[in-house]
């Protein structure tokens, strides 16, 4: 799939966050086969030390970093921090989130587009978290997002997609934008489903490190979402309102002998 | 000099960014900073001055999804 000029084999994209220890994490991002992890940037009360530990394991696996705006508000929160990941991490690619409803966490679609087009302006690459809206997506491109990634439920419900018929709108209005469903998947078969639309990746964070076995469940998701590739890759059958045989139904046994 | 790090009051005597991070006991240089907002680059930490009342933002790289 291509990022901004970037091709990246692995259509997995996952979080850094929440796993029950540092060893778990790095085995689970192994296991993913993940090409690109998510991190933040936050407050570090202990003299620099505690982020440390952390960010030299992220380096260590040669993985491209996405750094994200979590807990932004507003649009001059969500820009400043943008920067300031751009200062740090070296990097133009910005996960943008502005959160619009503490309860939902759904994205403030407005403040979105408006610090998309600000960034954009000032270089970076944006990666939007979003809804499923085609109106806004259609806005974030017009602001020059190549990237867009509308949630299939709310951040850490697992509840998968919850309005597939949008997404599928979404895919057909966008053919040539670079589509991650980021945030709500809760199985590997949500992430298998978000393939066979055709979306090019997904994002997930919470169904992997809180799995029972973080480890296990990062390897299937990585297989789910090569099995949904495959699948949309292969062209699906369209769905039928009726039954149909799949056995030949001529030369069946007895046929018309009854009469 | 009484400034705002990190959200909270500290009495620290620093005439610029490089001196606060010093005092503070930051070691390396793998921070991002911002002084009232508005960030700081790491070339020029050694030349901005601080003052008074300044809310100064020191971040390192976290877990995040």
């Amino acid at each position: 799939m291509n990022l901004y000029g970037q091709e990246v084999a692995s259509r997995l994209l996952i979080g850094t966050a929440l796993y029950p220890s540092p060893a778990v994490m790095e085995a689970a991002l192994k296991a993913s086969g993940a090409e690109i992890v998510t991190v933040s940037l936050r407050r570090e009360a202990g003299g620099g030390r505690a982020g440390d530990s952390f960010w030299r394991i992220i380096q260590s696996l040669g993985v491209k970093v996405l750094p994200n705006t979590a807990g932004c508000r507003t649009v001059k929160e969500a820009v400043t921090t943008a920067e300031l990941a751009r200062e740090l991490f070296g990097t133009p690619w910005i996960k943008l989130e502005v959160i619009g409803d503490d309860e939902t966490l759904q994205p403030d679609v407005v403040a979105l587009v408006e610090a998309a087009g600000i960034l954009i302006r000032d270089g970076f690459e944006v990666f939007p978290y979003t809804t499923e809206d085609a109106t806004v997506a259609n806005r974030l491109v017009d602001a020059g997002c190549r990237v867009v990634m509308p949630w299939a439920s709310p951040i850490g419900s697992g509840q998968g997609i919850t309005n597939r018929a949008a997404l599928q709108t979404l895919r057909a209005r966008l053919p040539d934008i670079t589509l991650i469903v980021d945030a709500g998947l809760g199985a590997p078969s949500h992430a298998a489903a978000a393939l066979e639309l055709g979306y090019d990746g997904v994002l997930l964070n919470t169904a992997i490190a809180k799995a029972d076995d973080p480890v296990g469940m990062a390897r299937a998701f990585a297989l789910a979402v090569e099995a949904g590739r495959a699948g949309y890759e292969a062209g699906l059958m369209p769905p039928r309102d009726f039954a149909s045989p799949s056995t030949p139904v001529v030369g069946t046994p007895f046929w018309h002998a009854a009469g | 000099m009484v400034l705002t790090v990190n959200g909270e009051r500290r009495e620290v005597e620093a005439g610029n960014v490089a001196a606060l991070l010093e005092a503070l006991g930051y070691e390396g240089s793998f921070f991002a900073v911002a002084v009232n907002q508005e960030v700081v680059r790491r070339a020029k930490w050694a030349d901005t001055p601080l003052a008074e009342g300044d809310s100064v933002e020191i971040l390192t790289p976290r877990q995040g999804g």
